[in-house]
């Protein structure tokens, strides 16, 4: 595997926006990869304008492997629409790392800013500190949010986690704010530390497990009884609530399908 | 002498009341009397006869003094400031007529501006709630002449939308409602005893924020399922109730405003209020509307729709529109340092951002087209005072219903002052020039 090491030298004015800073784009392109078109405003700048760049691209996205360092908490888009590859940040990277990423795997040692993993189907998001609001979500007005892939932040979410999630599963390690998802219709997503309100919301199917308090309840789950369930490595009692019961459902075989919402019991 | 102008269009709330008389002198230069309006509208009318108003743009001088400029300055500054600005953000856009929206964003497109209304910090979240699940809605003529069951949620029409009650919603004999108030039943949300909920059937007095929750009662209710004892400070025999009565109406009707808009949930409120008025419709008519506040933030969602399909937070900055509240409106943008430049029209940002965003204001090169004087007028480096629309200027708007109005001109503007859309339009002109199109 290729690697190409990205270090930037030099902060926007503004933001930039970099979604060229992918194993896809960097694999495929017949020129520099300094030349590689990045945006502030309306204006066009080089990528090597903004980045030292080292090493090179391999001939395949699989082949391929960024490493992006410094202070990237003004740069939007790393690695978004990815197929395969790896791009590891070193750092906070902004707003869209990860978005509708296909395949491949990103590692952030640092936070993000909201709209990680947008619309995402494949691949492995892997964050080694907080993540911001709409991780794993659908983009606006999209009613197919995440269908694929495993997002997994060491540290806390924020809100409107998953909405409108389809498939694939999030792991977040602390705490998430509200609105867990929201408009799901399938996928899982682990919670680890605590959460607020405002869980499995007009939910259709899919499941949430949460390891600590939940603030409120949605008067649409309803106690159905407890399990005994190991997830994500951890065995433990479960309480099982269904709903959101004021959302349609589908049935199978007689029985309504519910989106399912777990809470660990503590004894 | 004195002459009377008759069926004048108020530009003042999302109402849009188009039944004011209003007696103007003979040479219809002054303004005398304003008859039928609500008190603010009316203020409205009288306030465009002020005596100290400016009639000339001013600039910001290095000591904080205001100095006189022509217009022709005026027009020089915005447009090069414009020009110049990588990512300049064109905020308001709700105070004035389509006509001026149009020309506004014809300059967004050349200098790839980042297009939001006031609607970013009102009803931007119904428009998300709209974009993720339809709105099943009605007009106002349908609601004073159809329906019996009327919610108001999160709103106080009493005081916002003054005479909405007289109008349409309440108290008005239509044509299937010909009992007036006495045939309809009213339902007030709302945390607090509004003088909206002191006219109410039922009030439900719901606990701060948590209205996501009451709504999804709501829809559990409909279906008969079980609920906890109380929800969102309210007992469930009452949620029950609310629910019958709802669906046993002939029409139900669901008014909100930013009580739910802009409180905890935001989009996820609007959504799942409409998907109460989703579910109502298994039983009987209903329908939901956003109580809009300015006169004309419907009609900014409406020229953008159809110029760039996304009604508000549009960024036009790579050359094609994106749209993403979180991250293309105003304040996330102004917060975030995001913005270069800041040019306003028909809105008061001073009065209505949080101070973060109206220090970043301060600090960049800013320009606010408006008749008052407000506290953005007050950050801005130059101030334009233009007429009056609806008042001084014809125009369309659109009311809370999307019914667009002609808007009618009643008196003369002050000698020499141009309109917003003049003034615009000589933007426009200047800053293709200077980008050579």
């Amino acid at each position: 595997m290729e690697t190409v090491t990205l270090t930037i030298i030099k902060q926007p004015e503004l933001y930039l926006e970099a979604d060229c800073i992918s194993p896809d784009v960097f694999a495929e392109t017949t020129g520099e990869i300094a030349d590689l078109p990045v945006y502030v405003g309306r204006e066009q700048h080089r990528l090597g304008d903004f980045f030292e760049i080292s090493g090179r691209a391999g001939t395949t996205p699989a082949g391929t492997k960024i490493i992006v360092k410094g202070d990237l908490s003004r740069v939007k888009y790393i690695g978004m629409k990815m197929t395969a590859g790896e791009v590891v940040i070193d750092g906070n990277a902004d707003m869209y790392v990860g978005a509708w990423m296909q395949g491949g795997k990103i590692t952030v040692n640092g936070d993000v800013d909201a709209f990680a993993g947008t619309g995402m189907k494949g691949g492995e998001l892997r964050i080694n500190g907080n993540a911001g609001n709409y991780l794993g979500s659908a983009y606006r007005g999209d009613w197919r949010g995440m269908t694929g892939g495993r997002i997994v932040v060491t540290g806390d979410a924020g809100s409107d986690l998953g909405t409108f999630m389809n498939g694939g599963e999030i792991v977040v390690g602390g705490n998430v704010d509200v609105h867990v998802a929201t408009h799901a219709e399938g996928g899982t997503i682990i919670i680890k530390g605590d959460a607020k309100s405002r869980l499995g919301g007009q939910m259709v199917e899919g499941e949430i497990y949460v390891f600590g308090d939940i603030d409120v309840m949605m008067p649409g789950f309803a106690y159905r009884k407890d399990v005994d369930l190991e997830v994500d490595g951890a065995k433990g009692r479960f309480a099982l609530y269904e709903g959101d019961l004021g959302e349609r459902h589908r049935k199978r075989k007689g029985q309504m399908i519910y989106g399912k919402l777990y809470q660990l019991v503590r004894p | 002498m004195t002459k009377t102008v008759t069926d004048v269009i108020c530009p003042f709330c999302g109402t849009l009341c188009d039944d004011l008389e209003v007696v103007v002198s003979k040479d219809g230069k002054n303004l005398l009397e304003v008859y039928n309006a609500c008190a603010i509208g009316a203020e409205k009318f009288l306030q465009s006869q002020a005596k100290d108003r400016h009639t000339r743009p001013r600039m910001r001088q290095e000591d904080g003094s205001w100095k006189e400029i022509s217009y022709d300055e005026a027009i020089e500054y915005t447009a090069k400031m414009l020009a110049d600005a990588k990512k300049p953000l064109m905020y308001g856009w709700s105070s004035t007529n389509c006509e001026a929206q149009a020309v506004g964003s014809e300059i967004g497109e050349y200098v790839g501006a980042v297009m939001d209304n006031t609607a970013t910090v009102c009803h931007g979240t119904s428009l998300i709630a709209v974009q993720d699940i339809g709105i099943p809605s009605c007009t106002l003529g349908e609601v004073k002449n159809r329906a019996d069951r009327i919610l108001f949620w999160g709103c106080n029409p009493a005081h916002a939308h003054p005479r909405h009650m007289s109008r349409y919603s309440i108290f008005p004999r239509g044509f299937f409602t010909g009992k007036g108030h006495t045939g309809r039943k009213m339902i007030v949300v709302d945390p607090r005893v509004t003088d909206t909920a002191r006219i109410a059937d039922v009030h439900l007095q719901i606990e701060q924020g948590r209205d996501y929750e009451l709504l999804d009662a709501l829809r559990v209710a409909f279906k008969g399922e079980q609920l906890p004892d109380v929800v969102a400070g309210i007992p469930k025999e009452k949620i029950y109730e609310v629910a019958e009565t709802l669906k046993s109406g002939r029409f139900a009707i669901i008014f909100f405003g930013m009580g739910v808009t802009q409180s905890l949930g935001k989009n996820h409120n609007i959504d799942a209020a409409i998907a109460v008025t989703r579910d109502l419709n298994e039983y009987t008519k209903a329908a939901i509307m956003p109580m809009r506040g300015h006169y004309n933030v419907t009609g900014s969602g409406q020229v953008w729709g159809w110029q760039f399909g996304f009604p508000f937070a549009v960024d036009l900055s790579r050359g094609f529109a994106r749209y993403n509240p979180g991250e293309t409106t105003s304040n996330d943008l102004l917060r975030r340092g995001e913005v270069d430049a800041v040019f306003v029209l028909g809105s008061d940002p001073g009065a209505h951002f949080p101070f973060s965003s109206v220090k970043k204001i301060y600090g960049l090169p800013s320009v606010a087209v408006e008749p008052h004087e407000t506290p953005t007028t007050e950050v801005c480096k130059v101030h334009v005072p233009v007429a009056f629309v609806g008042i001084e200027v014809g125009g369309c708007a659109y009311r809370m219903d999307n019914v667009p109005i002609e808007t009618r001109k009643v008196v003369d503007a002050p000698e020499g002052m141009m309109t917003d859309e003049e003034f615009l339009t000589h933007v426009l002109a200047r800053v293709k020039e200077i980008k050579g199109v």
